[in-house]
């Protein structure tokens, strides 16, 4: 679990120093994570107990994410001026853009992978 | 000697620690509730801890300062809980591979349409440009919506109560549009709740099915990915 921890926190460190030497506009967790991946695709075959522990520790840091948002969360008692003032298109738009986006993803999957199905012939349409 | 035993025994005072402990609790009571609704989708144990901190916070007139002196040590597992998304991503590489045409295609379409949306929608009916950046990166996964927020000029506090109200709202109505738009296919029934709603949608639709499970994974990491390297660009045309 020790190691798996080392590795998390590693790989968030080299993501941070990363983002600081190049300039990258990418937070430094979300490069770790794109070096972490990167690393475990390489090593396919590395030791399985390593790999479990990660995988363990893993799981339980995302099972419990719900957790992580709420003292971020509860800085919107800071924004409760910003709430008030624009209610209705922040209203709107987390409903219309929730809608919108679960939409046109499913359609564009569905629609996509559609020359796959055995039933489906060439397709024409443009 | 008593000194440094003190010293040592006391990293934190009593205020900090007791609203760690007190986050901690009502998260564990949102989770109580949610199980006692049978699952419920809009009975959601973050938004039940926010409220709950946030009256609390009010009725005691504590600063949110003085709250996250304590909260921070929570806050901080958001970076390593980020970086552990790569292990579900690396782990369902084969699905992504087997089917990356119509997984790239929806991911572009689906992403920009989130984030464009969500900021246009927002400024259509007059909200400011910090708002509608908050609004951007609502539908990725909140650690990497808020940092990508803070890098855009959005407010990271407003786009974690998005993300959470977002991902409700998919999660209640992704399986019905899913009927309504007559498809069956729990890979796209997956990867739509990952990319729209991230985790909550997620945590509502992998029960019912691994497939899902496994496509929202995918569709929570890529479309994190995605909007954090897009969404700066995107940002930099309105200033």
């Amino acid at each position: 679990m020790l190691n798996a921890i080392t590795v998390l926190i590693s790989a968030q460190l080299l993501g941070e120093l990363l983002k600081n030497l190049l300039h990258l506009t990418l937070p430094g967790p979300v490069i770790g994570m794109f070096i972490l991946a990167a690393v475990l695709l390489l090593r396919r075959r590395a030791p399985a107990g390593q790999d479990s522990a990660l995988t363990d520790v893993s799981e339980t840091l995302i099972g419990n994410m719900g957790l992580l948002f709420v003292p971020a969360g509860v800085g919107i008692v800071t924004e409760s001026d910003v709430l008030r003032e624009y209610w209705l298109p922040i209203v709107i738009s987390l409903f219309g853009s929730t809608l919108l986006g679960l939409l046109v993803t499913a359609l564009v999957m569905h629609h996509a992978s559609l020359p796959m199905s055995p039933t489906a012939t060439s397709q024409e349409t443009k | 000697m008593m000194s440094t035993i003190q010293a040592v025994w006391t990293p934190m005072t009593l205020s900090p620690l007791l609203w760690l402990a007190l986050t901690l609790l009502s998260f564990l009571l949102g989770k109580q509730a949610q199980r006692l609704c049978g699952g419920m989708a809009l009975v959601n144990p973050v938004l039940i801890a926010i409220a709950i901190m946030a009256l609390l916070l009010k009725l005691t007139h504590t600063s949110y300062q003085t709250y996250f002196s304590g909260a921070q040590f929570i806050n901080f597992l958001l970076g390593p809980a980020t970086v552990a998304l790569a292990v579900p991503l690396a782990l369902n590489i084969g699905h992504v591979r087997s089917s990356m045409r119509e997984i790239g295609l929806a991911l572009l379409a689906g992403s920009l349409t989130s984030t464009i949306s969500g900021s246009v929608l927002v400024w259509l009916f007059g909200g400011a440009r910090d708002v509608a950046m908050s609004m951007a990166s609502k539908s990725v996964t909140t650690p990497i919506a808020m940092a990508v927020a803070q890098e855009v000029g959005g407010v990271p506090a407003l786009t974690a109560a998005f993300a959470i109200a977002g991902g409700i709202v998919a999660a209640s109505i992704g399986q019905s549009l899913m009927r309504w738009l007559r498809i069956s296919d729990w890979r796209t029934h997956g990867f739509a709740a990952g990319v729209a709603g991230s985790g909550v949608a997620a945590a509502q639709i992998a029960p019912l099915s691994g497939l899902a499970a496994a496509f929202a994974a995918i569709g929570i990491g890529l479309n994190g990915l995605f909007t954090a390297l897009v969404l700066p660009i995107l940002a930099s045309f309105w200033h």
